[in-house]
């Protein structure tokens, strides 16, 4: 094989798999270090700039960095990633003074952004330091987008919210709320360099059945009946509720249920539980809270008396799975009626944009969905850009702010006249870790603790207040475990061939086996040749140049290495050096030649 | 040595048919230098044991003075072990031997414990044709004193400084044939595939099994005037023969491929296959295995792998007619036949 690169900046990138994972790229093992080391501060202000939102996100991220944690494969769990997000911003002080600030002019350049959601409030966020003048238009009363309208205040306070929105006001975004937009070229007719659409996906889908029409009163959209309970034009709902889907929407329509009155809650799902949508943890949240979730349920039609919803009619399904778990075979086993006095569906939404006039060179597919550049986010008209589930349909919180970083570096260009797709490559910047003999600038020994829990308000009282968090956050003994399960994946081995004697010393000592000395080969032959076979073809199998002595090559299965270091302390020629991988993930200030002030 | 004992996890690793994995058969952390060939010997030991589902509390680990007698310390935590006076690992083998002949001893030494000390104790053990794994971890110096040659230290092989070593050096495997050894081996640290198979066969053969394992010191004799480095080991390094050890032969019968490899059956019924890897090297022909190695004197290369082999020689225990049953498991009764027995005894004396 060829030997690797490990100049190529996403080498070392991949093997820390929770900052891959991340759309945003946030540095999760250098902040996790940060809280170890107490600086909940300078933790917070690293998460900010990948992240922009680390105290929501550290309540309701969707956590892609938890799957792909190294931990996982090594024992049981991940690392409570994003719960550590949280204690960040639990624990940190003032940052008002630390993150980016109201330039002292502005640059005369003026961005228009549709829709207070996160994704325009992150380019809102890069922009408006550099001097441009962002104006954002919001429908609603209260900035926010999604994350104040369908994300219930049990989960994410409201404090949270406004305190991290308020610092991206006080940048000099000028955010108009009640300005629903309801023409783009009325809009652009205002004079704006650049418009961004950050405007969601904000139609739920229907269920068009028997019996929707006459039971309407008691059937709601679950994103509207979200928004309407979050701004409290519903207060009350039926004892017995059906949920209709299995995404987290289903499940914050099932728990808020709960607290508006209802305590016969089910959640019908069509499918069994591995095709489920939803978070696990949302899913086990849920049914902390007593809510029933039913499987292999197909709706096939509300049950109406006297003009009012008594049930749905369900047809029981069955499913043949083959090997790798597909269905193959779709049977129907006779139907079911279970009563309810209303019902939500949550079974999906869609970007709706009435307001884009169709004659403007904005390009709409046949789904009505706008042709949007994946990396630039430039529509196919000049100077539209789109972000969050308005470019791509309904993602989640932390795509919606990698969407606006990319755009706002993309707004940048526009309004200097460069090419869109001429973009600052990513980097990695190595340095040592070695401090001494066999002493590191990080905590290298591997601590056996389980992922510690959540400590939740009580049953009881949680139900009797719609706007208690629910979770209470990690205490100090979570905190001071949690983070010596990070096995800092950003501290890389690196390996120098020429130093290598081939003593096999790193080779015995690595706990668990992924060094070896081999013949040359190819990809599939070094795989196997491993004490345990890298396997886990996701994960990259490091070759080195051939070694001096034998003409053999050092090979590494990236996928459950500890990062402990123990490589580089058994190693008598220093070939191998445990080196903290900085991933340099360029945003619009450094496109435009400034330094970040955060 | 690092910083701290390697973390434990086998989750990922397969088991044995005593259910444990490779991992069980550490012991504690090592204190030796960081790449100490002697640290690859006991990984290879580690592997060995693990692969013939060996009972940790079926092995007594014995060990004298040294860098290498250190190293019973980290393998099979589990096991019997003792780390006796310098040189006389070999007597306390044999008594242990005398009064349990159940299991498996395993005796680690170094080319000073071996060669120098403790070498009348060598030679009369291999006499005896005691029953054991014995392993020479040799490396050409004294490393736990600072690197002055042994008396395995090559003529011109250098110090550290440059001095050459003008002294004869003794070759253990030229003395173990020529003492009667029925399993002479050499190995290299640096070469797993050759060790693990050797440590597995030396441990199912019959009588005293040596494998003289060149083991780098990394501190002290692995610079460029040295004839014991790994740089130097891996330009002559030249394997005579492949051993694989199969276990249960009476399983592998069937797929009797015809690759010319030679075929030893072992006492427990394990089978040994000896691949020639050079033209005409016959692990069974002492002459030939004495003068190769005499030959092989000065000439550069060094010839490893399993250099002769003979299972036909009775050991201690039979020669001897010791009891079969480990005295800790006779009856009182029988270890101590009474005051009677002793008067009849002494009569014969008077």
């Amino acid at each position: 094989m060829k030997p690797t690169d490990t100049r190529d900046p996403d080498y070392y990138h991949k093997v820390v798999d929770c900052q891959w994972a991340c759309p945003a790229h946030t540095p999760v093992p250098e902040y996790i270090r940060l809280i170890a080391q107490g600086k909940f501060t300078e933790a917070y202000l690293v998460n900010r700039r990948s992240n922009v939102f680390p105290g929501i996100l550290g309540r309701v991220c969707d956590r892609p960095c938890e799957p792909a944690c190294r931990r996982g494969r090594v024992e049981e769990e991940p690392v409570a990633i994003c719960r550590l997000k949280r204690v960040a911003a639990d624990n940190r002080d003032e940052v008002s003074h630390l993150v980016p600030q109201k330039p002292a002019q502005t640059n005369g350049k003026k961005i228009a952004l549709v829709g207070a959601g996160p994704a325009s409030l992150t380019v809102a966020n890069d922009l408006a330091p550099l001097g441009y003048e962002c104006t954002v238009f919001e429908a609603h009363h209260r900035p926010g987008g999604l994350m104040i309208s369908n994300i219930p205040s049990f989960r994410l306070p409201e404090e949270v919210l406004d305190e991290e929105i308020g610092y991206i006001e006080k940048m000099g975004v000028e955010i108009k709320l009640n300005s629903r937009i309801e023409s783009l070229k009325g809009l652009m007719d205002e004079g704006y360099d650049a418009v961004f659409i950050g405007s969601g996906a904000p139609k739920g889908k229907d269920l068009k059945i028997e019996g929707r029409d006459e039971a309407d009163a008691n059937i709601h959209i679950g994103i509207d009946w979200l928004e309407s309970v979050a701004f409290e034009h519903v207060e009350k709902i039926g004892k017995r509720v059906l949920i209709i889907g299995v995404g987290n929407t289903a499940m914050d329509c099932c728990r808020t249920s709960l607290r508006l009155g209802a305590d016969d809650v089910k959640v019908m799902a069509r499918k069994p539980r591995q095709f489920f949508k939803a978070s696990p943890w949302e899913l086990e949240d849920a049914e902390d809270e007593n809510v029933e979730i039913i499987v292999n349920h197909s709706p096939k039609r509300f049950v109406v008396e006297d003009g009012k919803l008594t049930g749905m009619e369900f047809e029981l399904m069955e499913y043949e799975l083959d090997a790798d778990g597909e269905i193959t075979e779709t049977r129907k086993a006779g139907t079911k009626i279970i009563p309810c006095d209303d019902v939500i569906l949550a079974i999906g939404q869609e970007n709706a944009f009435p307001w884009i006039e169709r004659d403007l060179g904005i390009e709409f597919d046949k789904w009505g969905v706008p042709l949007v550049d994946e990396t630039t986010h430039a529509s196919t008209l000049p100077g539209v850009f789109f972000g969050g589930d308005s470019a791509f349909g309904p993602k989640n919180i932390i795509w919606a702010v990698e969407h606006g970083h990319q755009a706002a570096i993309s707004i940048h260009k526009h309004c200097e006249g460069e090419a869109l797709d001429e973009r600052l490559p990513r980097g990695v910047n190595l340095a040592s870790a070695k401090m001494g003999v066999n002493e590191w600038m990080y905590s290298n020994s591997y601590d056996g603790s389980h992922r510690r829990d959540m400590p939740l308000v009580e049953l009881q009282e949680r139900l009797s207040n719609r706007k208690m968090e629910v979770e209470l956050g990690f205490d100090a003994e979570r905190i001071a475990t949690e983070v010596q399960r990070c096995l800092n994946c950003d501290v890389q081995t690196v390996f120098e061939a020429p130093l290598c004697k081939e003593c096999d010393a790193c080779l015995d000592i690595c706990p668990v086996d992924c060094l070896a000395i081999v013949p040359d080969g190819e990809e599939d032959a070094l795989r196997a040749s491993l004490r345990v076979p890298a396997t886990n073809k996701e994960q990259a199998l490091y070759v080195s140049a051939p070694l001096k002595d034998t003409g053999r090559v050092m090979i590494k299965d990236e996928n459950l290495c500890l990062h402990c270091g123990l490589c580089a302390e058994r190693c008598p020629t220093a070939a191998w050096d445990m080196q903290d991988a900085d991933i340099f993930i360029p945003h619009v200030d450094n496109e435009a030649g400034k330094v970040a002030a955060e | 040595m690092t910083s701290m004992p390697k973390p434990f996890i086998d989750k990922h690793l397969p088991k044995n048919e005593l259910g444990l994995t490779v991992r069980n058969y550490e012991g504690v952390m090592s204190t030796l230098c960081a790449g100490c060939g002697h640290d690859s010997v006991t990984a290879a030991l580690v592997q060995a044991f693990w692969e013939l589902g060996l009972a940790p509390e079926s092995a007594a680990k014995v060990s004298g003075i040294g860098c290498s007698s250190k190293t019973t310390a980290y393998f099979m935590g589990q096991s019997h072990g003792i780390n006796c006076v310098h040189g006389r690992m070999p007597s306390v083998a044999t008594g242990a031997n005398a009064v349990n002949g159940d299991l498996h001893y395993i005796g680690i030494s170094g080319d000073g414990d071996s060669l120098s000390i403790g070498f009348g104790q060598f030679a009369h053990a291999i006499r005896r044709n005691l029953n054991m794994l014995y392993i020479i971890e040799n490396n050409g110096v004294y490393g736990l004193t600072k690197g002055q040659f042994s008396a395995s230290a090559d003529i011109g092989s250098t110090t550290k400084k440059g001095v050459p070593n003008e002294q004869t050096p003794i070759d253990p495997c030229i003395q173990a044939l020529t003492l009667g050894a029925g399993f002479v081996a050499r190995a290299f640290s640096g070469d797993k595939s050759q060790l693990v198979p050797l440590v597995k066969a030396a441990l199912k053969h019959k009588g005293f099994a040596m494998i003289d394992v060149i083991s780098p010191c990394v501190t002290f004799n692995d610079h460029a005037g040295s004839t014991k480095s790994y740089a130097h080991t891996y330009k002559y390094y030249h394997p005579l023969v492949h051993t694989d050890f199969v276990a249960h032969a009476e399983e592998i019968t069937g797929q009797y491929a015809e690759d010319g490899a030679m075929r030893v059956t072992l006492h427990d019924g394990g089978e040994l296959r000896l691949r020639k890897t050079d033209s005409d090297y016959d692990p069974r022909d002492k002459a030939q295995a004495i003068e190769t190695l005499m030959i092989n004197d000065g000439g550069g290369e060094i010839r490893t792998g399993l250099l002769y082999l003979n299972e036909d020689m009775p050991d201690m225990h039979a020669a001897n007619k010791l009891p079969q049953t480990p005295l800790n498991q006779l009856p009182y009764e029988a270890l101590n036949p009474g005051k009677a027995a002793l008067a009849s005894l002494q009569k014969r004396y008077r």
